[in-house]
C-alpha cells in the first residue's frame, strides 16, 4: 500500500487514487491523418519499464484531480509528482539491467 | 412554499431518533445524523480574484484556499474538496434553503467561469463525537486523524471509510470528551455506512 | 501442584494461580503466566506429535514462534484452530488442545509405519511417485494429506467478531525486548507518536529468559519493569502486547496481528477476537531479537532434544524443569547458559559436548570452574530412547571434524540441550526488501542495507549479539528514527550493562556420524517437513542447484515455521556440498506472515451485511413492504419484480409488462447516474465525447448518446439534456455512472484543459420515477401544473415544473417505446412522491414494474443494454447503429471504426433472432451455429445476448451478437443447448419487435 502526496492534498493512502497508466501519451490533434499503425501506437501500446516510470494517477476518493508520478517500478519508491501539463522534473532514476 | 414533513432522510427507515435517546449515556463515542442538510457545490477557479470576490459577497465568507481547510460562520460551512471545488454547507435549514443558497451564488455579479450545483438532496451527515470518535473512524478511514497531522477543528478531507467515499470536517476538538466530525456520504449508502459505524463503535460503548 | 517437574518458586509464572486444562483428552494444571508447552513440560510431556513424513515421535523444541513440533489443535469446531504452537499459546483455565498430527493417537501411531519403509520416501517422493498420472494425484492426496495432517479446520462459521483498523506513527519498534525498550524509550522520550509491538504479552524479550544479568546494576528484569512504567506513561507511545508484526510491506505498511481476547477464559462480548492494524509508520526500528540454531546430528529430532535457550526459558521464565538428567551439545560459548542454569536449577548436566576443539568464552570458563564434565572436540554421534530421548552416543571428531574417531560413549539422558550458534530475526527487514550480509564470525546473515528509507534493525536481529550492544544500538536506532521523523531528541537512554557475545563458535553445519549419511540415523534439518541432510544432498545429485529450487524439491523451510530453525543450517549443507561459501548460495525469499495469522482480521466486519454496501434508493421502504424481490446492479439493490398472489417470476413479469403497454407502469430509475455539466464549452465538450452531434441541441430537448473508449468500443449510453445554453444533464447507466465521470474527468483535466467546463455528480440528488403507459399523460396532468401536450412537451422534451407539489424536473424520454416521463425530484421527496403516484395511478391500475419487466420492454423495441449487448469488444456500428456516429467531426474513438480490423465482414453483429417455435425462450448465452455436428467443437458464430417472453408479441424474442450478423437475416442458425436439444431459429428483419413505427412513442 502505497502513501502518494497528491499535489493538492497531500500524502494519503493509495486506496483513495486510481492509476491511469503511463503519463506524456498525448492524444493526437488530428486523429484521421494517423496510419493504422500509428493510431495503434496511441491507443495500445504502453511501456512496461523496469525502473523509473511516469505514471497517471486520479486522486478518485478525494479531489478527483489527475496528476503525473514518477515512480521506480522495482522499489515502489516515488521520485516525484507533478502536475498534468508539466514535464517531468530532473529526475537521477536507479538503473536496472 | 414546499410541506417539509413530505421529506425524509435517508436513515428514516432506521428509526434514529428513539436509538438515539437510548445510547446517549456515557459512550465513548456518540452517533446521530444530522438531518437534511442544505449544501451547493461550487466550483471556479480559486486564483480569480472576480470569482472570489463573488462568493465572498454572495456568503459574506471567504473561501477558504488552503488544502484541507474550512471557513465557517453561524449560517454556513464552506470545505476545500480540491483546487476549483467546495462545498457549501448549511444545517437545520429549511427545506428551501438548498435553492436559496444556490441561487445567491449563481446572482453573485462578475465575469468568471463557475459553476453552483446543488447537491444537499444527494448527501446524509453522520455527527460523531466523543474520546474514541477518530478510533472508529480509523477502523474504516486511512487518514491520519491525529491532532498534529489533521489539525483539529475545521480541518476536513475527501477520502473513504470501507467501501463508501466520505467527506469528514471535524466541527470540534472538545464534544462530548473529544473531537467530533460532520461526516458526509452520498445517501444510497447511508444505510451501509451508519450499520458500519455502529458496530465500529461497539467495543467503546459497552453497556 | 501444576505439575511433577515444576520448580517451587520464581519465574514469571503465579505459583498461587492453577490452571485447569486438557491436552490429548487428559486433564493437566498449569500456572498462570504458562504458555500451553511450559504447562506441558511442567507435568512431563514433552510427546506432543509425529512428523509430517515419517510420524516419528517428537517433542518441544523450543520456547517461541521458532516451533516446528508442538502444533496443536485447540478448542471445538466452530471455535477451533489447527496448527497453533503450543509455544506461543498462553495457558487459560479451560484450555482443550490436541496433537493433529497423531491417528488414532499420539502415543499409538499407526502412521509411524512410514519410520520402517523411510527408505522409500526420499525428498522429492510425492512428486516422483504420484504425479504420474497426473489425475491420480487428485486421489493419492487425500490419503496422504489424511496421514500427515496438519490439523483440520473449522466446519461451521467462525462465530466470532474480528476487527480491522488503520493507524499512524511516527516510529514503530517491532520487539520489546532489550534493544526495543532501549529504542522505544528513546524515540518515546522525543515526544514522537510510537507504537512498540511484542508478540509476547510481557516485555523484556530474551531477558525474560535469563537467570543472572544485570542492567544498570539492576537485575535486568527489575530495568524491564522500570521501562515499561515510563513507556506506559507517555500519552504519544502506544504498546501492542500479544501482537505480532507479520509483515513488512511498501512505503512503511506493515501489517499486525494483536490478540485481544484468546488469553481471557471469558471473552466480553463488545471484544474482537483478533484485530488487524494496519498501520503506517513513517520510520521502522526492528528488534525483533534472534533464534537459536539447533545443530544438525543423527537422529536430532527425538522428544527431549531441544535448543539451549529454549530450556534456559523454561527453567528461568517458567521455573519448570524440563528433564533430570541433561546433556548440552554445543559449538559456541551460549550453550553453556543452558548448563549452569540448569545446574542452578537442580538438573544434573551429565556432560557438555562440545565440537569446538578448544572451548572457551566466559560462560564456558564459568562451566569450567564449576567442575562440569566438558567433552571438547566431540559431537554427539546418534541418540536412542523410543518417545523420549533415553542417552546419546558421543565420539571424538577426528582433526578436519569431517568424521568421528574412536569409540563411541553412551551417556544415559532425558534433555539433550543444543546450541548451533545465532540467526538474526531478519524477517520484516526481508519483508521490507532490505538485504543481508553474510556474518563470516557468528555464522549468520546479519542484516544489510534497507531498501525503504527510515528502516533500522538494531539490537540480536542486527547481529549485535551482547547486552550492552542490544541496549545501545536499540537507543541509538530509537533516537535516529524519532530525529528523522522531526522530533528534538529527549533525554538520552543510557543503560550499562556486560556485552558478552556467543563466540569463540565452530561452524559445523552437518554433524559427522559413525554410519554413512542417511542409513540407520536420519540427520534432521527441518523437523516441521521432515527433511533430512540426506534429502537435500538428493537434491544436489538430482541436479537441483539453486537454493529456491532446493527448498521446493525438499519442502526445507516451506510449514508454518517458514525455516526459522533449518534454513541457515540447509544453505550451509548445500554450500559444503558444493564446496561454494555460504553467503554464495544465498538466502531463500523471507514472505509474510511472520508467524500465520487468522483469516478473521482480513474480514473483520465487512462479513454478513457489510460484506459490500447496497445501496438504496429514497424509495426502497416502498419496495421493501411491496414485496419487491430485489436484483444487484453493481451496489445498488432494485426492485427485480412485485409477484403478487403467489406469482411466479414469469407471471409476475407478464403481468408488468402488459400494464405498461397497456395502461400506465411505475419504475424507480433513480439508480441512472446523473451528471451536471455546466460551462460556456459544455456542447464543445459533448460534441467531443459523444459520437453524434451536440451544438445544435436546443433548450429544453434531449438526445441519445453513445460515448465510445479510444479503441472505438461502445462504454456507455444515455440520453443527455440541455438544460440552458450552458448547461446540460447526462444520463448514464447504472452501472457506469463512477466509470464515465472518471472517464470525462480524464478527457477534461488532461486532453482539454482549455475547455470550460465543469461536472458535478447528481445521481443521488434526485430520486427518479418514470411514468410509462398510454396513460401516462393522463395521470401527469393530474399530478403537474407542466404544459403536457405533445407540441409543449414532445418526445425528447424537457420542462421544469411541480409534481405533487414538488420542483421537477420532467423529461420525456422512454426506454420502453410507450408514452412516458421521467420525473426527477429533490430526493428526499422521492418517497413522499411516490406515494402520491401510486395513490392517484390507482384508477389507472399503475403498476410498478421492476427490472425483469423493464428488460423485456426494451428487448420488444430493440434497444440495446451496454454491458447486455455489448462487453467491450462491440462499435456501434457492430450495433447497427451507425446513425448515432457522426461522419463529420472528431469523437473519442473514431479513428479506431475505421481501423482495417473494425472493417472485417465477419465481425460480430447484433441482430434479432426468432426462434421457430413462437414458445421456445433460448438461454442467454446460448452460441449459435450455422449446421450441428455430431459432438462439440464445432464453428460458433456469436451468442444469444438477449432473450425473453414477450406477452406484448405472443413469442418469444431475443437479440445475438453473430458473425457478419446483418448479412445473415433470414438465415436459420441453430442453438445447440445443454443436453442434447437444439432450437432453430431464424435472423430477424430487425430487432425492433413491437411498434416499429414508433406511434406509442411519439403519440
Amino acid at each position: 500500500m502505497l502513501v502518494i502526496t497528491c499535489p493538492y492534498c497531500g500524502p494519503r493512502c493509495e486506496s483513495e487514487f486510481s492509476n491511469g497508466g503511463e503519463a506524456h501519451i498525448e492524444r493526437p490533434k488530428d486523429p484521421e491523418s494517423l496510419s493504422d499503425a500509428e493510431w495503434a501506437e496511441f491507443v495500445f501500446l504502453r511501456n512496461n519499464p523496469k525502473g523509473l516510470l511516469l505514471e497517471r494517477w486520479n486522486h478518485a476518493q478525494g479531489c478527483r484531480r489527475w496528476f503525473n508520478v514518477a515512480r521506480d517500478t522495482v522499489t515502489y519508491e516515488i521520485l516525484a509528482v507533478y502536475p498534468m501539463g508539466s514535464p517531468p522534473p530532473a529526475l537521477a532514476p536507479k538503473r536496472y539491467v | 412554499m414546499v410541506e417539509s414533513y413530505l421529506r425524509q432522510s435517508a436513515l428514516a427507515h432506521l428509526g434514529l431518533e428513539a436509538q438515539r435517546a437510548r445510547d446517549e449515556a456515557a459512550a465513548a463515542v456518540r452517533l446521530h445524523e444530522k438531518v437534511l442538510p442544505a449544501a451547493v457545490n461550487l466550483r471556479g477557479d480559486g486564483d480569480d480574484p472576480a470569482f472570489l470576490e463573488a462568493v465572498a459577497q454572495a456568503l459574506g465568507l471567504t473561501l477558504p484556499l488552503a488544502p484541507n481547510t474550512t471557513a465557517s460562520n453561524a449560517e454556513v460551512a464552506i470545505l476545500w474538496l480540491g483546487p476549483n471545488e467546495w462545498l457549501v454547507i448549511q444545517h437545520d435549514a429549511a427545506p428551501d434553503a438548498e435553492s436559496h443558497l444556490a441561487t445567491r451564488l449563481r446572482n453573485a455579479p462578475g465575469d468568471f467561469h463557475s459553476a453552483v450545483t446543488e447537491v444537499g438532496e444527494s448527501l446524509v451527515c453522520i455527527h460523531l463525537a466523543g474520546p474514541r470518535a477518530a478510533d472508529v473512524i480509523a477502523k474504516g478511514c486511512p487518514l491520519d486523524l491525529h491532532p498534529s497531522v489533521f489539525g483539529g477543528a475545521g480541518r476536513c478531507a475527501q477520502s473513504h471509510l470501507s467501501k463508501t467515499a466520505i467527506t469528514l470536517h471535524q466541527v470540534s476538538d472538545e464534544e462530548n470528551g473529544g473531537p467530533a466530525f460532520d461526516l458526509y456520504t452520498r445517501r444510497s449508502f447511508a444505510d451501509y455506512l451508519w450499520r458500519w459505524l455502529s458496530d465500529a463503535a461497539r467495543e467503546y460503548n459497552k453497556a | 501442584m501444576s505439575g511433577r517437574m515444576r520448580l517451587p518458586h520464581g519465574g514469571q509464572v503465579d505459583h498461587e494461580k492453577p490452571l485447569s486444562f486438557t491436552f490429548n483428552g487428559k486433564t493437566y494444571t498449569g500456572l498462570a503466566g504458562d504458555t500451553l508447552a511450559s504447562a506441558l513440560l511442567a507435568n512431563g510431556v514433552h510427546l506432543v506429535g509425529r512428523s509430517f513424513k515419517y510420524h516419528r515421535p517428537r517433542g518441544i523444541v523450543t520456547a517461541g514462534p521458532e516451533e516446528p513440533n508442538a502444533l496443536v489443535q485447540v478448542g471445538e469446531d466452530p471455535r477451533t484452530d489447527p496448527n497453533m504452537k503450543a509455544t506461543q499459546l498462553e495457558l487459560v483455565e479451560g484450555l482443550s488442545a490436541r496433537s493433529q498430527n497423531a491417528w488414532p493417537s499420539v502415543e499409538f501411531d499407526i502412521g509411524a509405519v512410514n519410520t520402517l519403509a523411510a527408505r522409500a520416501i526420499p525428498a522429492g517422493f510425492y512428486y516422483k511417485t504420484f504425479m504420474w498420472p497426473a489425475s491420480a494425484w487428485k486421489t493419492y492426496e487425500h490419503v496422504i494429506r489424511r496421514a500427515a495432517g496438519l490439523g483440520t479446520s473449522p466446519q461451521q462459521r467462525d462465530p466470532d467478531r474480528y476487527d480491522k483498523t488503520y493507524a499512524h506513527c511516527d516510529v514503530l519498534v517491532v520487539g520489546a525486548g532489550p534493544a526495543g525498550l532501549a529504542a522505544a524509550l528513546a524515540a518515546g522520550r522525543s515526544g514522537a507518536r510510537v507504537v512498540l509491538v511484542e508478540q509476547d504479552h510481557l516485555l523484556g524479550g530474551a531477558l525474560l529468559n535469563a537467570s543472572e544479568e544485570m542492567i544498570d546494576g539492576v537485575p535486568a528484569l527489575d530495568w524491564v519493569r522500570s521501562a515499561e512504567t515510563e513507556l506506559a506513561q507517555m500519552p504519544n507511545l502506544r504498546i501492542l502486547r500479544r501482537t505480532v508484526a507479520y509483515g513488512a510491506f511498501d512505503h512503511g505498511f506493515y501489517g499486525l496481528m494483536e490478540n485481544v481476547t484468546d488469553h481471557l477464559a471469558e471473552a466480553p462480548d463488545h471484544l474482537p477476537r483478533h484485530r488487524l492494524w494496519k498501520l503506517r509508520a513513517a520510520k521502522a526500528v526492528f528488534c525483533c531479537g534472534a533464534i537459536e540454531r539447533p545443530l544438525v546430528f543423527a537422529d536430532n529430532d527425538r522428544p527431549g532434544v531441544m535448543t539451549a535457550s529454549s530450556v534456559q526459558s523454561y527453567v528461568n521464565r517458567y521455573a519448570l524443569k524440563p528433564g533430570k538428567r541433561a546433556v548440552v551439545f554445543t559449538n559456541n560459548d551460549s550453550g553453556y547458559g543452558a548448563a549452569l542454569d540448569m545446574t542452578a536449577a537442580g538438573i544434573e548436566v551429565a556432560a557438555v559436548i562440545d565440537l569446538r576443539a578448544a572451548p572457551g568464552g566466559p560462560l564456558t570458563e564459568r562451566a569450567e570452574a564449576a567442575g562440569l564434565r566438558i567433552l571438547a572436540d566431540h559431537a554427539i554421534i546418534g541418540t536412542a530412547g523410543k518417545k523420549r530421548v533415553t542417552k546419546v552416543r558421543v565420539a571424538e571428531l577426528s582433526a578436519e571434524g569431517d568424521a568421528v574417531v574412536g569409540t563411541a560413549e553412551e551417556i544415559d539422558c532425558d534433555l539433550v540441550a543444543v546450541s548451533g550458534g545465532w540467526n538474526p530475526t531478519v524477517h520484516l527487514f526481508c519483508h521490507a526488501k532490505g538485504s543481508l550480509e553474510w556474518d563470516e564470525d557468528h555464522a549468520c546473515f546479519v542484516p544489510g542495507k534497507a531498501m525503504q528509507a527510515g528502516q533500522q534493525v538494531a539490537g540480536s536481529a542486527n547481529g549485535a549479539f551482547g547486552l550492552a550492544a542490544c541496549l545501545a544500538e536499540g537507543a541509538e536506532a530509537g533516537a535516529a528514527a524519532a530525529a528523522e521523523a522531526g522530533f528534538e531528541p529527549g533525554a538520552a537512554v543510557t543503560a550499562e550493562s556486560d556485552d558478552r557475545d556467543f563466540l569463540p563458535g565452530r561452524w559445523m553445519w552437518l554433524v559427522p556420524s559413525d554410519k554413512p549419511l542417511g542409513q540407520k540415523a536420519k540427520h534432521f534439518v527441518d523437523q516441521q517437513n521432515d527433511v533430512t541432510a540426506a534429502d537435500l544432498k538428493l537434491a544436489l545429485r538430482e541436479g537441483y542447484v539453486s537454493i529456491e529450487h532446493v527448498k521446493r524439491y525438499t519442502t526445507t523451510g516451506m510449514a508454518t515455521d517458514q525455516g526459522k530453525l533449518g534454513n541457515v543450517n540447509a544453505i550451509g549443507i548445500v554450500a559444503e556440498a558444493f564446496g561454494r561459501p555460504l553467503p554464495e548460495v544465498g538466502v531463500t525469499t523471507f514472505r509474510p506472515p511472520f508467524t500465520p495469522v487468522s483469516f478473521g482480521i482480513f474480514a473483520g466486519r465487512d462479513v454478513d451485511d457489510l460484506l459490500d454496501p447496497l445501496r438504496r434508493t429514497p424509495m426502497h421502504a416502498w419496495h421493501e413492504r411491496n414485496g419487491a424481490l430485489f436484483e444487484d446492479v453493481g451496489q445498488w439493490r432494485r426492485p427485480w419484480y412485485y409477484p403478487q398472489f403467489g406469482e411466479d417470476m414469469h407471471q409476475a413479469v407478464n403481468r408488468e409488462v402488459k400494464a405498461v403497454r397497456e395502461s400506465l407502469g411505475v419504475l424507480d430509475a433513480s439508480t441512472l447516474g446523473k451528471i451536471d455539466i455546466q460551462g460556456p464549452d459544455a456542447a464543445e465538450f459533448l460534441n467531443r465525447v459523444y459520437t453524434n452531434a451536440w451544438k445544435k441541441l436546443d433548450i429544453g430537448k434531449a438526445r441519445y448518446g453513445l460515448m465510445l473508449g479510444e479503441d472505438g468500443m461502445v462504454m456507455d449510453d444515455g440520453v443527455t439534456t440541455r438544460l440552458g445554453e450552458n448547461h446540460f444533464l447526462m444520463t448514464t447507466t447504472t452501472g457506469n455512472a463512477a466509470p464515465v465521470l472518471a472517464h470525462l474527468e480524464d478527457y477534461l483535466q488532461t486532453e482539454w484543459p482549455d475547455l470550460q467546463v465543469y461536472l458535478t455528480s447528481v445521481t443521488e440528488q434526485f430520486a427518479t420515477i418514470t411514468l410509462s403507459g398510454p396513460n401516462a399523460r393522463t395521470l401527469m396532468a393530474e399530478l403537474s401544473d407542466a404544459e403536457l401536450s405533445p407540441n409543449a412537451l414532445p418526445h425528447m422534451g424537457y420542462t421544469a415544473a411541480k409534481v405533487a407539489g414538488v420542483p421537477a424536473r420532467i423529461f420525456r424520454i422512454s426506454f420502453t417505446g410507450e408514452l412516458s416521463y421521467e420525473i426527477n425530484v429533490p430526493a428526499s421527496f422521492g418517497m413522499a412522491v411516490w406515494q402520491t403516484v401510486m395513490t392517484a395511478g390507482e384508477r389507472y391500475g399503475i403498476t410498478p414494474y421492476g427490472t425483469e419487466a423493464m428488460h423485456v420492454l426494451r428487448a420488444e423495441k430493440g434497444y440495446i443494454i451496454v454491458g447486455q449487448e455489448t462487453d467491450g469488444s462491440v462499435t456501434p456500428l457492430d450495433l447497427d447503429m451507425g446513425w448515432a456516429v457522426s461522419k463529420t467531426k472528431d469523437f473519442i474513438g473514431k479513428r479506431s471504426l475505421t481501423r482495417a480490423d473494425m472493417q472485417k465482414p465477419d465481425r460480430k453483429q447484433l441482430v434479432g433472432i426468432l426462434t421457430q417455435d413462437p414458445k421456445e425462450v433460448l438461454p442467454e448465452g446460448a452460441q449459435l451455429v450455422e449446421g450441428v455436428l455430431p459432438q462439440p467443437p464445432m464453428p460458433m458464430l456469436g451468442h444469444v445476448t438477449s432473450s425473453y417472453y414477450s406477452p406484448n408479441c405472443g413469442r418469444s424474442i431475443a437479440m445475438a451478437l453473430i458473425k457478419g450478423g446483418l448479412a445473415r437475416k433470414g438465415e436459420t442458425l441453430y442453438a445447440p443447448l445443454e443436453g442434447g436439444k437444439t432450437v432453430a431459429c431464424v435472423v430477424a428483419e430487425s430487432p425492433v419487435f413491437f411498434d416499429p413505427e414508433g406511434k406509442r412513442l411519439n403519440g
